[in-house]
Parts: structure tokens; C-alpha cells; sequence
């Protein structure tokens, strides 16, 4: 790429009035396949993103997207089948060669370093000059004519960690402009953003596109996957449903592709129930991120028996400290926090004996312990009660592993499977297995679904909602907004750590959750 | 399954033909010097008895080691703590001489653990709750107890010395216990099995059963698979980091107690120093994968390796090959360990496009690191 970021602007492979289906595609994968131990990622995929589109990969978690992306990007080889660039067969050694040939990824954590500038991070590792030293303005006057050309708001003066996580993304899409990819593919880029962020993305890339770059971008959310893409592949089990044109496609079409049968996608139904007693209140309860920064500023709020309250937020508002808060694994500064009557000293084993459920972000090397079998992992919290004195009952776990197991449809060998070896799914429903039959009164669910399949998806909601109708109050923190509006009764919404405003769920204006989320309401 | 015993066998084997390069380059033969190896430490008369002896107190600091590292706190003060047990048990057996003998065992016993737990709590409490790594703590308190024992008996008149002579006013040595605190054996026939080996592989069997089925040792499997699980759990993660510190020091205590009371009967730092049971005892662990009953095999491996490499060094035989040895059969155990985790996978790079012809598919193999964990998921 010596041509740098002309090759973006002044490619001349575009005809006017959009990119023909004739054409040599920029980017092929043909009869690609992946095989990881007992797992088939990439089944023979065959697709063809033609130059100039936004292609979205639709699929499921697990579906084989992300192996696809590394294997067109040079991080892993495939077992079979090829990948081409313009036509020409590539063989793919590491990251450096695709990026040789134009292609670039900008993957769902950011590989920004943090006390650096833009212009310093945009650089990093490779630069247009060739030269020993580094000439801060001029990288800086370089980067900040490409963000005007494609108009990126950012300023490359800045450091990363002033910036938003919409930001910061910039970044990372900049890094690739610099450095001339033609090619450019995105890992759920919108799963971090705002709505209004979102938006942005969407004219960024279109603005990309226009100017003859490719786009990949890797979804599982319909809704903007027919607002932004031109065309659609949709991926399920490792294999290529199907290419469409997204002209012709609806939601509810890509869903039964991405799925393999009829979907209902919203499932919520107003749930009328008196609530009960207060199981869980803060009152002006404050706290320090790792960093020693205010993460969690003044937050109250009382949550009934029964009830579910939403925690909705861009991610890195607090919300994963005000969790980790109420199950005092982080201390809090000032404030109160009592769980059932029981008022907080803020140590996780006074939560758990108080009845607090918790469900971390992390489920594992947090909420699961890796190692361990299933049977050992469902004994956490109540091993304390097991057997009695010193010595642990093993008929007794393994009877409580093979109960929870059935109960709550784990799939696994059994019970002295390595929780390790278990799926996304399983492990989440090992985890709310726990949680749920220890009887707790209330329940902290950090990003219950995150990563998982609808199928996995759809059992953690039902069982929140089940546990809910039981009399369970549930705090449920999460940054899918649709979730939050499915299945809570109220909505409180965070920003920089404090509560940017709280609202019945009955008639809540997304739009203007969106601007709460982002600072400009209240 | 079947991986878990292979492995660690297959590489011993494998260790064995490399040392055997080694040895034939060093112009030795391997097969005698295998021969001699087994001679010198299990099969020529008295052999076997020494190695027990020497396997003894590496027993202890395997089993010291091997308790602290499997929860994943790095306890290298066992040489320390084996320090202050020696101190510990010869204080007391001098100081209580006059008593029964079964008594005075028993207080030496107590004496020593008790001598390694507490110098273990200073690293232990210094992580606990200063969060200081215990690694350089624990280390660095080896040197301050070695500087200990020297001064107890070389730069002082200690209580542990002795100055009943003018000779020995000379040449410092430590005072000899009465015949009350020598350690009774047990005799099978010819064959003398320590007192300390008795306990020590009756410890490996308490320890295995404490790990396995109790709760103390299920909070540390917990702890030791995952931190942040075990105090998401409501475990007392600090207390519990402490408490495994002094039983790992106290264990280490154990060696010096037996190295006093089986063995030496006096307080002799020099002879402690140079054996260096407490670091050999992290090697021991390591082999053991951190397994209390496997310490009992591997304790015995490497003592039988020391106590032939004591009678195999002469003028055609350096002292550094068995060192060699030793860390050839460490290096391919712990390497091995590389196989259980990934599975390495050998196939033929594809043929390039340009000279496409069927049938004639390159032959230089690639390796390729495949997965994570077995039947992990794909990612």
C-alpha cells in the first residue's frame, strides 16, 4: 500500500451507480472451512462481497461469523477451501499479510493504547513515513484530513482515554484509512454504541463505501443490518444460508434464515402483579473504578419483590461497577446499600447471606470457575451448608448436579463435566441454575444474554421473568436496549456513573433513553 | 484420561533418551550409567536406605510446595522455614532433654511446625493484606533465616551452641540432642525407614484427602482454579491465602524437624545449606504437578537421582552431569506438560497454486498449534 490513503478515495474500480454484480469481487471466500476440536466453525463457505458494498455476515453467536473474519484476515489458516483478493488466490500467513493485500479489521475490543494520542495510535506500528523519528504534526495534519474527508468528528490530539467509546472506534476506523485498506471489516462495531453513535457508523460507512472502500461488517441484530447493508450473507452452523440483496429481505425473512424456523421477535407481555417488599435499595451510594475515578456517583434506588428494574447505559457508565457494588466485591465510598433488611458492610459473603443472587458480567473466571466440575461450580454458594463440619457430602453434590442439571436443561456429559468444556448457553444457565436455587430475594443480572444464541437467549429471559413472577426482584444491567424494554417494569438509565433519569417502561420513548444514555436529557 | 498418566511417563522415558545423548557425548555409556544410576540408589546393599533419607526431607518441602503453588500462592520460603523448623525442633529438644523420650519427639514436632508457620505468616500476611508479592518476600526471608541459623551458631554464644569445650570453642558446632530426641525408626529387617518418612507420606495421603473432600480444601481448589470466583463466591480470599502460607510453612517445618531428629541431632546450618532441600522441594512439587501423593513418587525420583549422583561423581563423572540429568528430566516433564493442554497437529502444507499437479502434495509437514483447550469451543 504505498499509494496510502488514496486508495480509498481515488479508487477507480467503481463504476457510478453502485457496483455491478459482473464485476471481480474484492474479497471471496471459496468452499473456506474451519475445524476446531469437535467443532465444524466454517462448513465449505462460499460468499462474494463485490467492491464498493456494505455486506453484512449475519448469524448467530457461534455461527462461524468471527472464525470467517479471522480467516479472511490472516489470523488463522483455513483447513480447506481458498480466499481471494481482487480475483487473485491469497494465502494468508498472519494479520500482516492481509493487510498487505488491503484488508483490515477492526475488531470488537479495540487495540487502542490508552495514554496516547490519536495521531500516535493511528501510527503505531505503521507509518507512511519512513523515517527513525516521529513527526507529531504531521501525522496529526494527515489524520485529521482523512476524518474530514470521510467527516469523523475527532481530534487527533487527543489521548484515547478522554475519549468515548464511540470515539474510540473512530480511531480504529482510522487506523485503517491511514494505513490504506481497502478492505475494511468490522466485529459487531455497533454492539458499544449509542443509538445516535450507531447512526453515525452507519454514515461513516456509507460515506466509505461511496468512496470506493469494501465493507464487511459482522451483526446479529437485524434492524441495522437493513438499514446499513447492501447485501446480506447469512451464516448458520458454520455454513452459508444464503446471499440477499437486503432490497429484498425483512426482518422477519433473515430471521428464519439466521435461525432456521419462524421467530416471534418480541415476546413481552404486559405483566400486571402487585409487587412486594423493598428487597434491594441504595441510597446515595458512591464508588472508585480501578483507576481510583468516581465509577459510581449518588446512585439510589429501591427495587419491590417482583419487580424487574432495568439498568440501561452505554457500557463503561458504571453499570459494571454498580453491580459488582450491591455484591460487595467492590467497596463502596459513601452511601448505603441493604439488601433485604440487611444493611450492607460491603463484602460478597454478606450479600450472598443477606439473599443476593448475583450474575456476573464475567460468567467465566468470575462466575464460574473454569476448572472445576459442574458439580463443584453448582456447591459455590452453598457449600458452607453442605454436609456437616469439616468434610464435603460428594452424594450429596452429586445429587444437587444431577437435579439442577435436569431442572434447568444443562447439556452436559454430566456432572463432573469441566465447566470449561461447556457453551456460552450452558454455562449461563449452570450460573442462573445456581443463583436461582440458592432462593435468594433478590437477583443482579449483568449482561445475561450477551453472546449467547436466541435459543440460549430466550431461556435466560424466561427464566428471569419465571423467577420475577415468583417474587423475585430483579436488577437486570444491560446494553441491548431491546432487552431492557422486553422484560422490565422500570428503567433506570446511567451515565458517567450517576442516574441519568428513571422511567416506567409502560410508554418509554426509546429515543429519548438514547439521549439520557449519551448525557443530553434527563 | 489415559493422558494424565502417559504423559508424565512418556516423558521420563523421553528424558532418559536425551540424558542418554548427553551421556554418550560426555563420553559415558548411557546403559551402564543407567545401571549404576539404579545400583547406586535402590539395588547395591544400604543403597536404598539412603535414599529414603535423602527423599525424606524433600518429601516435606514437595508437599510444602506443592499445597501452596496448587492454590496459586507461591510459597519459596521452604528453605527458610525449613531453617527455623531445624531451629525450632532442636530448641525445644534441648531445652525439655530430661523429659520422656515419646514426649520430647512429640514437642519437637510441635516445636518445628510450629517455627515454620510462623515464618511463613510474614510473607503470607505481607500478601494477604498488603498485597506484596510473596515470591520476593518468602525469598528474600530465606537469607535472613540462613543469616539466622549462622548466627546461632558461628556468631554467638547461642543457646543452640555448643561451648562446653575449648574445642569447640574453636571449631563452633551446635549442641548434640540427648538420646531422648533422636527419632526412632522403623527397622523392617536390615532396612531403617525413618521416622519423618512415616510421617511425611502419612501427610501426602491427609493432604490428598483435605484437597479432595473438605471444605477447606474445596475453597482452595476454588481459589486456586479461579481468584475472582472464589471471592465472588464469598470466600475470605485474605484469611485463606494466610492460612495456606502457615500450613505450607509449617510442612516445611517439618523438614527441619526431621532433619534434626532423624538425622543430624544437632543444629547444623552448613550441611542444611549446602543440601538446599527447599528449593529442591519446588522442582519435587512441579514434577508432582502439584499432587500431594504424587510428591511421594517424585520426592523418591529425585532423591534416588541425588543419592546416586553422590556415589557415580569421580574423575570420569562431573558432579555437573547429574545436575545435567536432573534438569533434562525437569525440562521434558514440565515441557510435557505443553501436550495435555494443546494437541499438536502435523500435516502437509497445501501445494502452492502455481504448480498445481495432483497426486504430488508437498511434503514438508507444518506444525500447527490447534485450540485451546481440548474440546474446548471453538472461538
Amino acid at each position: 500500500m504505498d499509494d496510502g490513503v488514496a486508495a480509498v478515495g481515488q479508487e477507480p474500480a467503481v463504476p457510478s451507480g453502485g457496483p455491478p454484480a459482473s464485476a471481480v469481487p474484492a474479497l471471496a471466500a471459496r468452499g473456506v472451512s474451519k475445524w476446531f476440536p469437535g467443532v465444524v466453525a466454517n462448513d465449505e463457505v462460499t460468499f462474494e462481497v463485490r467492491p464498493g458494498e456494505i455486506h453484512a455476515l449475519l448469524g448467530e453467536n457461534g455461527a462461524g461469523k468471527t472464525t470467517l473474519c479471522n480467516i479472511l484476515t490472516g489470523l488463522y489458516r483455513p483447513d480447506d477451501g481458498t480466499v481471494e483478493v481482487r480475483g487473485e488466490e491469497m494465502r494468508f500467513r498472519s494479520p500482516r499479510d492481509a493487510f498487505e493485500a488491503g484488508i483490515f479489521m477492526v475488531h470488537q475490543h479495540f487495540t487502542l493504547v490508552q495514554p496516547l494520542t490519536v495521531a500516535e495510535n493511528v501510527v503505531l506500528g505503521w507509518s507512511r513515513r519512513k523515517r527513525l523519528w516521529f513527526a507529531p504534526n504531521k501525522v496529526e495534519e494527515e489524520v485529521a484530513e482523512i476524518a474530514e474527508r470521510f467527516h469523523m468528528r475527532i481530534d487527533p490530539g487527543a489521548r484515547i482515554w478522554q475519549l468515548s467509546v464511540g470515539e474510540q472506534q473512530r480511531v480504529e476506523i482510522l487506523k485503517a484509512l491511514y494505513r490504506g485498506a481497502r478492505i475494511l471489516i468490522l466485529d459487531e462495531p455497533t454492539a458499544v454504541l449509542t443509538p445516535q453513535e450507531a447512526d453515525q457508523l452507519a454514515q461513516t460507512l456509507r460515506e466509505m463505501a461511496n468512496g470506493g472502500a469494501t465493507i464487511v461488517f459482522i451483526s446479529h441484530k437485524l434492524p441495522e443490518v437493513l438499514e446499513v447493508s447492501d447485501r446480506v450473507t447469512v451464516l448458520r452452523a458454520g455454513k452459508v444460508v444464503g446471499t440477499v440483496q437486503t432490497s429484498d429481505a425483512d426482518a422477519r425473512s433473515l430471521a428464519r434464515m439466521m435461525v432456521g424456523r419462524d421467530v416471534v421477535l418480541t415476546c413481552k407481555d404486559p405483566r400486571a402483579r402487585p409487587f412486594g417488599d423493598t428487597v434491594l435499595e441504595l441510597s446515595d451510594v458512591s464508588a472508585e473504578s480501578d483507576l481510583g475515578t468516581p465509577a459510581v456517583v449518588d446512585v439510589s434506588f429501591e427495587l419491590k419483590g417482583g419487580e424487574i428494574l432495568g439498568v440501561a447505559g452505554v457500557a463503561g457508565n458504571g453499570q459494571r461497577e454498580l453491580a459488582e457494588v450491591i455484591a460487595g466485591e467492590r467497596p463502596h465510598t459513601s452511601g448505603r446499600i441493604t439488601i433485604a433488611d440487611h444493611e450492607q458492610s460491603g463484602t460478597p459473603w454478606e450479600a450472598i447471606d443477606a439473599g443476593l443472587g448475583y450474575v456476573p458480567e464475567e460468567r467465566i473466571g468470575v462466575g464460574v470457575a473454569p476448572g472445576l466440575t459442574i458439580a463443584d461450580n453448582l456447591i459455590l454458594k452453598s457449600y458452607r451448608e453442605n454436609g456437616n463440619g469439616f468434610i464435603l457430602h460428594q452424594r450429596e453434590i452429586q445429587q444437587n448436579a444431577s437435579d439442577l442439571i435436569q431442572r434447568f436443561d444443562i447439556m452436559a456429559r454430566g456432572p463432573k463435566t469441566r465447566a470449561r468444556e461447556l457453551s456460552g448457553g450452558n454455562i449461563q444457565r449452570l450460573l442462573l441454575a445456581r443463583e436461582l436455587s440458592g432462593h435468594p430475594k433478590a437477583l443482579v443480572a449483568a449482561s445475561p444474554t450477551r453472546g449467547l444464541d436466541v435459543g440460549a437467549t430466550d431461556s435466560v429471559r424466561r427464566l428471569l421473568v419465571d423467577s420475577a413472577e415468583k417474587g423475585l426482584g430483579v436488577l437486570l444491567i444491560s446494553e441491548d436496549l431491546e432487552e431492557i424494554m422486553d422484560l422490565t417494569d422500570r428503567i433506570l438509565v446511567m451515565y458517567r456513573g450517576r442516574v441519568a433519569g428513571v422511567v416506567l417502561r409502560e410508554g418509554a420513548d426509546v429515543e429519548r433513553i438514547g439521549l439520557m444514555m449519551s448525557g443530553m436529557a434527563s | 484420561m489415559w493422558v494424565s498418566v502417559a504423559v508424565p511417563f512418556g516423558s521420563i522415558l523421553l528424558a532418559m533418551v536425551v540424558g542418554g545423548i548427553v551421556l554418550v557425548i560426555s563420553g559415558n555409556n548411557p546403559l551402564t550409567t543407567y545401571q549404576n544410576i539404579v545400583q547406586a540408589s535402590i539395588t547395591q546393599p544400604g543403597a536404598f536406605e539412603q535414599t529414603l533419607i535423602s527423599m525424606t526431607p524433600l518429601l516435606f518441602t514437595g508437599l510444602a510446595a506443592a499445597v501452596a503453588f496448587r492454590m496459586r500462592v507461591w510459597n519459596i520460603g521452604g528453605e527458610g522455614q525449613l531453617y527455623m523448623g531445624a531451629v525450632g525442633a532442636s530448641g525445644v529438644g534441648l531445652f525439655l532433654h530430661s523429659w520422656p523420650a515419646p514426649l520430647v519427639v512429640l514437642a519437637m514436632v510441635v516445636g518445628g511446625i510450629i517455627a515454620g508457620c510462623l515464618w511463613a505468616a510474614i510473607p503470607g500476611a505481607l500478601r494477604a493484606y498488603l498485597n506484596t508479592n510473596e515470591i520476593l518476600t518468602s525469598l528474600m526471608l530465606n537469607y535472613v533465616a540462613l543469616q539466622f541459623t549462622n548466627y546461632l551458631i558461628f556468631g554467638s554464644h547461642s543457646y543452640w551452641r555448643d561451648v562446653s569445650s575449648p574445642e569447640a570453642q574453636v571449631f563452633p558446632s551446635g549442641k548434640n540432642l540427648e538420646a531422648s530426641g533422636n527419632f526412632p525408626g522403623l527397622s523392617i529387617r536390615s532396612l531403617v525407614i525413618p521416622l519423618g518418612l512415616m510421617i511425611g507420606v502419612g501427610l501426602a495421603f491427609v493432604l490428598w484427602g483435605m484437597i479432595r473432600s473438605t471444605k477447606y480444601g474445596f475453597e482452595m481448589r476454588v481459589l486456586g482454579d479461579s481468584p475472582r470466583t472464589a471471592k465472588y463466591a464469598g470466600i475470605r480470599t485474605r484469611r485463606k491465602i494466610m492460612s495456606v502460607m502457615v500450613l505450607s510453612g509449617g510442612i516445611a517445618g517439618l523438614a527441619g524437624v526431621s532433619q534434626v531428629g532423624d538425622f543430624n541431632h544437632v543444629l547444623d546450618p552448613r550441611g542444611m545449606q549446602q543440601a538446599g532441600y527447599g528449593y529442591t522441594g519446588i522442582i519435587v512439587a512441579a514434577l508432582a504437578r502439584y499432587n500431594p501423593l504424587a510428591v511421594i513418587l517424585t520426592s523418591f525420583l529425585i532423591g534416588a537421582i541425588t543419592n546416586a549422583g553422590f556415589a557415580l561423581q569421580g574423575p570420569h563423572f562431573p558432579t555437573g552431569l547429574t545436575g545435567t540429568l536432573e534438569g533434562i528430566l525437569l525440562f521434558c516433564v514440565l515441557g510435557a506438560e505443553l501436550f495435555t493442554r494443546y494437541r499438536l497437529r502435523w500435516r502437509p502444507t497445501r501445494e502452492a497454486p502455481s504448480d498445481r499437479s495432483p497426486g504430488t502434495g508437498s511434503a514438508i509437514p507444518q506444525p500447527a498449534l490447534a485450540g485451546g483447550t481440548p474440546g474446548g469451543e471453538a472461538p
